[in-house]
């Protein structure tokens, strides 16, 4: 409905990251009042360059990566309830670090878990794209990601229950619940050259996703390529979600709730939610992880876990606002 | 100046099979710009499929589309957009958009790197004064009663300011006055030099607008001309099994439906 420039969003957005960023920096544990911090001896600035610093890019990318993917695949499905997750790409990747667990092969080398999940992630592309066939519709291209997913769940499920000892059983699953806590600057420097180049293939779809809004027959009538969409698509959130799964694990919904945000304060074409999309992800996902580290527990709350628990009550929302607008 | 069956829109040989049943089986069609043609024919003929090909959006399995005597197949995505604007059937719109902002979707193929220039906007506005949609270019398309969302999809084609027009169904669902609206847009698109072929179930109307009626019966054109002759009681009988006759009515012919044949 709405015709308000994204770009007063857009500003906005950017400067509430900045101050979560920030925030994020001095928060946690121990707090680390950044007036205390001009002395360059002062011993917890190891904890901001060593751990808040990765971890704060780390949750800045991953969620903004989240938060376009969702855009992107939504305006594509033209399906309110679509997420990156469709896709299985980030199931394959999952498959792959998991993987490296399983065999044992995570102390070989710090970037070993995150080429094999990038493998899983190429892997799964590769036969998405095959499978989809060359129209280019998008009911094929699902199905194909939903056949990824129940390979990729299979494949996890067989690494859970033949895993060597509980050691590794119970490293698969923490790793599973995603987090973005106690990640070192060799993982945001193997990962964020694919979340960049990725979210910039995602970010040329802006013109076929307001096409789509026509259906399929007339996109195509207007000079839009499904076919070279479709590829688009699956590199893309191959190369960003893939890269954030692989450093981060599975963290669900910030790609689903997103866009839902979004909508109502710039409208919904499809191309015009992909940028502050993105922004309202990383938005999203720097606030969560603030809470989750200053949550009471023993052990912090796992982040995937934080967002599976603000899910749940996200849909019912969805559901109450949808049964609204038809009654 | 270009010859006239240069400028043509043309369907040569065109076959399409689905599932083992011949959809189209040889249909040898040229259009004219400056005419309406109305292709009509029972439902299954293998008129959508016909304007599917048409509209470059269907490879046939044997037979050619030709654009200005070139193969629609040679010609750039962006080439085939801008001459060919296309209505489907009954066309999704998959989000609430303002009436403009899909209106805006037919600048498809002109949009530059920077998004919609002032030209693009012009095109618009003028596409919704044609519709007379200009009142409505803020209101939530996905909202708008029957007759106000056909003109919203109409204006959306024009407003990629094709050479033809193709619409599969455009009056279906409308009143009768939403359906003399309808029809006096694709009267003026064809009255400026545009060529349009236009797939309608109502006999009456298509006399009453179109210059030309090709009848279609199991993917084989079985009349083709003016709307007087083309649709005769015979072809009548044979495409729909009904028995009907025109007589005279007060401003064109009427369709006297006795009954089953």
């Amino acid at each position: 409905m709405m015709r308000r420039s994204p770009l007063l969003l857009n500003l906005l957005l950017v400067v509430g990251l900045v101050v979560l960023s920030v925030l994020s920096l001095i928060a946690g544990k121990v707090w680390v009042p950044l007036g205390h911090l001009a002395a360059a001896s002062d011993p917890r600035w190891a904890i901001i360059t060593e751990l808040r610093i990765p971890r704060t890019i780390l949750g800045l990318a991953v969620g903004a990566t989240l938060g376009l993917s969702g855009a992107v695949l939504q305006g594509y499905t033209r399906n309110p309830v679509a997420d990156p997750g469709l896709l299985g790409v980030s199931s394959m990747a999952s498959l792959g670090a998991v993987l490296t667990i399983y065999l044992g092969l995570t102390g070989a080398a710090p970037w070993m878990m995150v080429a094999f999940a990038m493998s899983g992630a190429g892997i799964g592309v590769l036969i998405l794209l095959a499978l989809a066939g060359s129209a280019g519709g998008a009911t094929t291209f699902l199905l194909a990601g939903m056949v990824l997913n129940v390979i990729a769940e299979a494949g996890l499920s067989l690494a859970l229950m033949l895993s060597p000892n509980a050691w590794a059983t119970s490293e698969i699953i923490t790793w599973l619940l995603g987090s973005v806590a106690d990640r070192s600057m060799v993982d945001v420097r193997i990962a964020l050259p694919f979340i960049v180049v990725g979210s910039g293939l995602l970010l040329t779809t802006g013109r076929a996703l307001d096409a789509l809004t026509l259906g399929e027959a007339g996109a195509r009538s207007v000079g839009v390529s499904l076919r070279r969409t479709q590829v688009v698509i699956a590199i893309g959130v191959g190369l960003a979600c893939g890269a954030s799964v692989a450093v981060t694990g599975v963290i669900g919904f910030v790609g689903l709730i997103v866009p839902h945000l979004v909508r109502p304060l710039v409208g919904s074409r499809p191309g015009a939610l992909l940028v502050p999309s993105a922004l309202a992800g990383a938005a999203l996902l720097v606030a969560a992880d603030i809470l989750v580290r200053l949550t009471p527990a023993a052990s912090e709350v796992r982040l995937g876990v934080a967002m599976a628990v603000l899910g749940g009550p996200f849909f019912l929302w969805l559901l109450l606002s949808m049964r609204r607008r038809l009654a | 100046m270009r010859s006239v069956s240069a400028m043509a829109l043309e369907a040569r040989g065109l076959a399409v099979r689905l599932g083992g049943r011949a959809v189209l089986d040889g249909v040898d069609l040229a259009f004219q710009p400056g005419k309406v043609t109305a292709v009509l024919g029972p439902n299954g003929a293998g008129k959508s499929t016909l304007l599917n090909c048409l509209a470059g959006l269907r490879r046939p399995d044997a037979g050619e589309t030709h654009l200005d005597g070139r193969p629609i197949e040679t010609l750039s995505a962006k080439t085939r957009a801008r001459s060919l604007g296309y209505l489907p059937q009954a066309p999704e719109i998959a989000w609430s958009l303002d009436v403009r902002t899909y209106a805006r979707l037919g600048r498809t193929a002109y949009l530059g790197a920077f998004g919609p220039t002032a030209e693009d906007e012009a095109a618009v506005e003028r596409a919704l004064i044609r519709t007379q949609m200009t009142a409505f270019a803020d209101r939530d398309v996905t909202t708008l009663s029957g007759g106000e969302r056909a003109r919203a999809l109409i204006a959306r084609v024009l407003a990629g300011e094709p050479r033809w027009l193709i619409a599969d169904e455009p009056l279906t669902g409308l009143d009768p006055s939403h359906q003399l609206d309808a029809a006096d847009l694709l009267r003026g698109f064809a009255a400026e030099g545009g060529g349009v072929v236009v797939t309608l179930h109502d006999l009456g109307f298509a006399a009453r607008v179109a210059d030309r009626a090709v009848v279609l019966v199991e993917g084989r054109v079985i009349a083709d001309g003016p709307p007087a002759e083309a649709l005769s009681p015979e072809v009548l009988a044979r495409a729909y099994d009904i028995d009907a006759r025109w007589t005279a009515g007060a401003v064109g012919p009427l369709l006297d439906l006795i009954g089953r044949r």
